[in-house]
């Protein structure tokens, strides 16, 4: 369960690691653009540590109070203040998107074009509303005076975190949404019938990731 | 013969995974709809969030059926980077104590809420209205 043989017979487990490395071959046993996808993520995965680092330093050693995440993301609905219920909705549409893009992989390699096609593309358009609903919050807290520099709450350096890993999120989420149509279209057009359909899970590795970066938002950002 | 090199799976994993994570992030978000606070508040966020994104790394993006050459290439280096990101938090309380005892900064502060705020905000705005 935990490795799988080689194609080639190299041994699984601990043996077959060492032998992948040592041995005058190709390390990886997968597709080139899936190692480099990894190789990316992996890379991207430095760039949010920097940011996570950054934050937690700065939120530790500022003696100002850090203003209170739950009530500052709350909504009123129905006349009644629900704390972080637009970051809640915004992390449940982003799992569901995430479940949609594995169906859509899977597909991807039983060679079901269409359901490969709509599995994407629904999951481009909750990746849309999820960047629509993150514009929204943008709005309402730039409406109540936070800014990059300075916040009517408490420590100033909450704004920069917030626009800083918000957005930088986002960017990803508006990249993937892009990436994801694009392979979508692709495979309706029947690019990859000859090639093969490792590229849906490629494309489903980063937006994984995309959610896997949320989760830690999510928690380090709006719930601690 | 693309099946040979790609990852097939029965659905029904991923369906259950799918439940677990919406289940997990419910548990998320109950901690502080019922305002778990302190150290149990942080035990709880973190235990949900590895959990959570274990589940994502090992049966959405199929690490666990990788073999170890690229398993330990993917979560070598972010392992490195958890003692990195302690390391700094550890760094972070220390400056804030001496913030606190060299500098005379004032520990008792408390943040403002948006409540606090919002009172002024519509007294004006039924200054405007009528």
């Amino acid at each position: 369960m935990m490795s799988e043989s080689a194609a080639d017979g190299s041994p699984s487990g601990v043996s077959g690691f060492v032998e992948d490395w040592a041995s005058d071959k190709q390390a990886y046993n997968v597709p080139w653009g899936k190692a480099m996808m990894w190789i990316f993520l992996v890379s991207d995965t430095f760039i949010f540590t920097c940011f996570l680092t950054g934050y937690l330093n700065v939120r530790l050693t500022t003696t100002e109070p850090w203003p209170l995440q739950t009530e500052i993301f709350a909504l009123t609905l129905f006349g009644q203040s629900v704390p972080l219920v637009l970051i809640a909705i915004m992390t449940f549409i982003l799992i569901t998107s995430s479940g949609s893009m594995a169906l859509a992989v899977n597909f991807g390699y039983r060679r079901d074009k269409t359901k490969t096609f709509w599995l994407m593309v629904i999951t481009a358009m909750l990746g849309a509303s999820f960047v629509g609903m993150q514009a929204f919050e943008w709005t309402k807290l730039i409406q109540e005076g936070v800014r990059p520099w300075t916040n009517p709450f408490g420590a100033a350096q909450f704004g920069s975190v917030f626009f800083m890993v918000t957005g930088f999120h986002g960017l990803h989420v508006t990249g993937g949404v892009i990436y994801l149509l694009v392979v979508a279209t692709k495979i309706r057009k029947g690019h990859y019938d000859k090639k093969g359909f490792e590229i849906v899970e490629i494309t489903g590795l980063y937006w994984h990731f995309v959610d896997l970066v949320w989760v830690f938002i999510f928690a380090f950002f709006y719930l601690l | 013969m693309s099946s040979e090199v790609g990852q097939q799976h029965p659905l029904g994993i991923y369906y259950k995974i799918w439940i677990l994570l919406f289940v997990l992030s419910g548990f998320s978000y109950a901690v502080d709809y019922f305002h778990v606070e302190g150290a149990l508040r942080w035990f709880l966020v973190i235990l949900f969030m590895t959990l959570k994104a274990g589940f994502i790394l090992s049966i959405f993006m199929h690490v666990v059926w990788e073999r170890l050459a690229l398993v330990w290439t993917i979560l070598g280096p972010p392992i490195v980077l958890i003692f990195f990101i302690s390391f700094m938090a550890i760094e972070g309380r220390y400056t804030e104590g001496t913030r606190y005892q060299y500098r005379g900064d004032d520990p008792t502060l408390q943040p403002l809420s948006p409540s606090d705020l919002h009172h002024e905000e519509t007294d004006d705005s039924s200054v405007i209205d009528h």
